[in-house]
């Protein structure tokens, strides 16, 4: 990455500085700023199928709540016997020395990167089978029912829900455990960042977007699509589950359905921060979450009772008028700035073709 | 590449300006106003509950507020709480209390409703030493935790039902029952259950069927199916208001017919409104009843409060509203005793509390529960089509003898 | 006997199941749209008859009542929101229509509250067996209902002049249009019949099982499992697949244990839409 351009190289930096400058900045608000950079990690994935390859899921929810259960099961089950953590609700007290916390939620989120990429190898030839709203609705119904049958497994807390080990009690900071969730979110987001540069810059996104514009045609061409589509969507599974793992320790308790496998909140807005901000560009989930963040921080509260109906407002002006999000709407007002040299004529009748 | 990068920029710097300028942190006592924080599910499936548990709030800070406030150093201080919604989502709940002691500055709390809930913001509070008083989550896990800035006004979840199997072993000479249960697969819910396994192994009771029911229940056929089948003793069900409608719509249904029928929020799922006849004979577990016989000088009786309630609202209070309501009660008598706005004053007078409210006793044990008060259960009971919920155990307030077994649908009218 | 009194209930739960499913494949048929807001009609539709019951009106009464208010809503909703996502991506449909979903909750959980409610039939029940197998009346009346609606929806599609105009536009919007069919108005009256399918079903649900504003997205997704077994425009098969889904969760429910019923049909969905797909792709071909 040699060729970064001395502006974006100051961009780069100043953002970093940013964020890392942001929980001494803003004390108050560190936990929202977790959130944000977990959401930008989940719309930059959701952008590498849905964007990128054209593929709708509402799967990655899955992932999510996989890494989430792993990351809290493999850090108690490494040192306490995880059946016991759970049983009745939780009731058993065990108490993890700093030292154990930290090595557990290491470990658990290695774990919990690796497994759900693991298995959505595993599913991947199956479900990746599915084209468009057939995939859609497919990977809906498995993250939903994911979250049904979560609730009913007894070792990781069934319908009682699942405490994650609380911060060690040996660091009397209570600014520690804030800050050290967002430093862990941040570095996600920096990760993940890096890494879907990287896949900006090469081969496979011009296949993934192969794949998106005519699969069949992609094909004919001596491209295995779905070879490239398995290691799309396990790219995805690895960031999802590290986001699920993260926030499973952030907030502390995992509820099956409402927090876990949250396909009606999370999955959504994954969707809709990649859309907002515009799918199939770098910038856009980036943008499309954090205005979407601050929408939902700021105004949520101010309209009490009613954020629902806005919500779903929000949702059908945004895919009915402004399916392009903002990045769309920019370039296609100012192509020269992305860099694109668009014949005129060219664009005109692409603009009558759809 | 460059212009979004600016307008980007442009757009972070922004925002930052608005957080530091918003960053100014309310105090928890304001001029004459103590704040109270609490995140309340207004939206999604417990909006009904957190209603009521809000109305429960409201009404008691109104009344102590009429009433002259709390007075901490000689000074009159009225109440104010600051809500947000948690949409019944536990991520959302954790979160908003965060919130709440971060930005808004909040340094007392109260609860949410449900256990869940509950069990997302307990660690929150304790973290930062911010003293909860909490109404509505029973879920016995949260009293082993070693939680030390929680207290309860109410009695834990496991021990709803449990009377209810002591009683059907009594009707039963003292020989054990056979038991068939449902329950939903929520944090309350298996938490009631766990207190029928306990009394089940106490009495030597037999569980027969042991099923758990999803959050998303509108048909337990398949269960009563079962139950016809095997003919238990005692069938118990909870699964908050969803939970108790079903099954009272589905056993008239299919007619099966069981001696004893034990369920938990009756009263807020209006049974006795809501079915009629066909709830007739059901057994519920409750917090409160208006018909006890506590008192405090704000309320009065359990039965003015009710009246009140009734006038303010519209509504009959379910015992949500009322140990709601107690909470604050609790609050004003923890800052009074302790005379400071010390967290940990309030907290340690939190501790020593020991008071009689029209919702009943309150002093907290060692986990925070609350273990003066006893869980009362109701029998819905019907003179013609005007059916009522009548205190039947505790013998102290019965109003009514329990009836046992209920009869046959088949003799039913 | 239990599993007798599985098969009835399952059987007559599935009759209505398939009444919301062929709104959906009609729909899906004739406008190419998903509707993941079906579910939410369906509730819609039963707080209507819960309303005229708490009026003191008999909830049976709901069954006419209730669809020809809903007709309107849909036509109102396809007027509002649907006209502008007919015709693009499929996406685009399921997530705007996810959006109307949530606003209809949220309204729903406004004007009626989060309140579980039921309305009474007072129909009684039927025994059998000795008292063995039962089978409330209601359920027997609501089965009865949806056979008799659909039947008169597939004869009114045959005969009448709007019903042949909606089959031809499902064959080729474009050939219909130029042969002087309002599409418009022809996509507006499936979607306010779609609806109002819904609204049957809602009334009938108000008076067979509970309501609550939060309970749609299982009706949506057993919906889409019929048609998408069934095939659009295929009303007998609409039928079969619905019962057979009816079975299915009734069994899963005996078998599997309650508490994974609703994620028993959730995986129905995803095991069917895999094992089309690998049928299909043996031949090259994948589902459309």
């Amino acid at each position: 990455m040699g060729n970064i351009k001395q502006k974006d190289l100051i961009l780069y930096s100043g953002l970093i500085i940013l964020g890392l400058a942001a929980p001494y900045l803003f004390s108050a608000f560190k936990v929202q700023l977790t959130y944000l950079c977990v959401l930008i990690v989940l719309a930059m994935t959701w952008n590498l199928q849905g964007g990128e390859m054209g593929y709708n899921t509402f799967g990655n929810i899955l992932f999510y709540g996989l890494g989430m259960y792993l990351t809290a099961s493999v850090q108690v089950g490494m040192f306490f016997p995880l059946a016991e953590w759970t049983e009745s609700g939780g009731e058993k007290t065990f108490v993890h020395t700093t030292a154990q916390y930290f090595q557990g939620i290491g470990v658990g989120l290695l774990v919990s990167a690796i497994v759900p990429a693991v298995i959505a190898g595993a599913i991947g030839y199956a479900i990746l089978g599915l084209r468009g709203h057939y995939f859609a609705i497919c990977t809906l119904g498995l993250g939903i029912a994911a979250g049904e049958i979560a609730g009913g497994i007894e070792i990781i807390g069934a319908g009682q829900g699942f405490t994650t080990p609380p911060f060690p009690a040996e660091i009397v900071d209570t600014e520690a455990r804030g800050k050290f969730f967002y430093f862990l979110s941040f570095a996600l987001l920096i990760g993940t960042f890096v890494f879907v540069k990287y896949i900006y810059g090469s081969r496979f996104r011009l296949i993934l977007n192969a794949i998106r514009d005519n699969e069949d045609k992609a094909e004919a061409m001596g491209i295995q699509t779905m070879k490239y589509k398995i290691v799309g969507w396990m790219c995805s599974a690895f960031f999802c589950g590290l986001a699920g793992g993260i926030m499973g320790g952030l907030i502390g308790y995992i509820d099956s359905t409402d927090v876990a496998f949250d396909g009606r909140e999370m999955g959504v807005f994954m969707v809709l921060m990649a859309i907002l901000g515009g799918k199939g560009t770098l910038w856009g989930p980036v943008i499309g979450a954090t205005l979407f963040h601050f929408f939902k921080e700021g105004l949520w509260t101010l309209i009490l009772g009613w954020q629902y109906v806005a919500l779903g407002v929000l949702i059908v002006v945004i895919v009915v008028y402004f399916p392009e999000g903002l990045m769309g709407w920019l370039r296609e007002k100012y192509p020269e700035r992305f860099g694109e040299v668009i014949d005129e004529k060219d664009r005109k009748a692409q603009v009558e073709l759809k | 590449m460059n212009k979004i990068a600016k307008l980007f920029v442009t757009f972070i710097s922004a925002i930052t300006l608005a957080l530091v300028s918003f960053t100014s942190s309310f105090a928890k006592v304001e001029g004459e106003y103590i704040v109270l924080g609490s995140a309340i599910s207004l939206t999604g499936k417990y909006s009904s509950n957190g209603v009521h548990t809000q109305n429960g709030y409201n009404m008691a800070v109104d009344r102590i507020n009429k009433m002259g406030g709390v007075e901490v150093q000689g000074k009159k201080y009225k109440f104010e709480i600051i809500y947000y919604d948690d949409e019944s989502n536990p991520k959302r709940a954790a979160q908003l209390a965060e919130r709440l002691i971060k930005q808004d500055g909040v340094h007392y709390m109260l609860g949410p409703y449900s256990s869940g809930l509950t069990k997302a913001i307990a660690p929150v509070t304790e973290k930062y030493k911010i003293p909860m008083v909490e109404a509505n989550g029973a879920s016995r896990s949260l009293f082993t935790k070693g939680y030390k800035y929680l207290f309860a006004v109410l009695s834990p979840a496991n021990q709803y039902l449990e009377v209810a199997i002591d009683l059907a072993v009594e009707k039963n000479g003292g020989k054990g029952v056979k038991i068939a249960q449902a329950f939903e697969q929520d944090a309350f819910s298996q938490d009631v259950r766990l207190g029928i396994l306990d009394a089940a192994k106490r009495t030597g009771s037999e569980i027969i069927i042991d099923d758990k029911l999803p959050k998303e229940l509108n048909d337990m056929a398949a269960t009563l199916a079962k139950v016809k089948a095997v003919k238990p003793d005692v069938l118990v069900v909870s699964g908050h208001t969803k939970g108790a409608l079903t099954a009272i719509r589905q056993i008239s249904e299919m007619k099966v017919d069981v001696p004893m029928l034990a369920m938990t929020h009756c009263d807020a799922a209006k049974l006795s409104k809501q079915h009629g006849k066909k709830s007739e004979f059901a057994l519920c577990a409750s917090q409160w009843h208006k018909n006890l016989s506590y008192k405090d000088k704000f309320f009065g009786s359990g039965k003015k409060y009710a009246k009140d309630f009734q006038k303010e609202f519209g509504y009959d209070p379910p015992y949500q509203s009322a140990e709601s309501s107690a909470a604050l009660l609790v609050f004003k008598d923890a800052f009074e005793r302790a005379n400071s706005f010390d967290r940990d004053a309030v907290r340690d007078a939190l501790v020593d509390t020991e008071m009689q409210t029209f919702y009943g006793n309150i002093k907290f044990g060692p986990g925070g529960q609350n273990v003066a008060k006893p869980m009362i259960l109701f029998q819905v009971r019907c003179k013609g089509d005007d059916c009522e919920n009548r205190v039947v155990a505790p013998t102290k307030w019965a109003s009514d003898k329990f009836y046992h077994p209920i009869p046959k649908w088949s003799e039913r009218s | 006997m239990l599993m007798v009194q599985a098969s009835l209930d399952g059987i007559l739960l599935g009759i209505l199941f398939a009444l919301i499913a062929y709104g959906m494949a009609l729909q899906w048929g004739v406008m190419n749209i998903i509707n993941i807001a079906q579910g939410d009609l369906v509730i819609l539709g039963g707080y209507i008859a819960y309303t005229i019951y708490l009026w003191g009106i008999h909830p049976a009464w709901g069954v006419i009542i209730s669809p020809i208010i809903m007709f309107f809503v849909g036509w109102g909703l396809y007027k509002l929101v649907i006209n502008k996502v007919v015709d693009r991506d499929l996406f685009i449909s399921i997530l705007a229509t996810f959006g109307i979903a949530i606003v209809f909750q949220q309204l729903m959980n406004f004007i009626f509250g989060a309140d579980v409610v039921v309305a009474q039939s007072e129909y009684g029940t039927t025994m059998l067996f000795d008292n063995s197998v039962t089978l409330p009346n209601s359920k027997i009346f609501s089965a009865f209902i949806s056979v008799l609606y659909a039947v008169a929806l597939v004869i009114y599609m045959k005969k009448s002049r709007l019903g042949r105009a909606i089959r031809a536009t499902a064959q080729n919007a474009r050939a219909a249009k130029i042969l002087g069919v309002d599409t418009e108005k022809v996509y507006a009256a499936t979607f306010g019949i779609n609806a109002a399918l819904c609204g049957i079903a809602g009334a009938l649900i108000s008076i067979t099982l509970t309501l609550h504003p939060y309970v749609g997205l299982p009706y949506t997704v057993r919906s889409f499992m019929i048609v998408i077994v069934a095939g659009l425009g295929n009303l007998p098969a609409v039928a079969v697949s619905g019962m057979g889904l009816g079975l299915f969760e009734e069994f899963a429910d005996y078998i599997l244990g309650t508490e994974f019923r609703i994620g028993a049909v959730f995986m129905l969905l995803v095991f069917i839409l895999v094992y089309r797909r690998f049928k299909l792709s043996k031949k090259r071909e994948y589902l459309k």
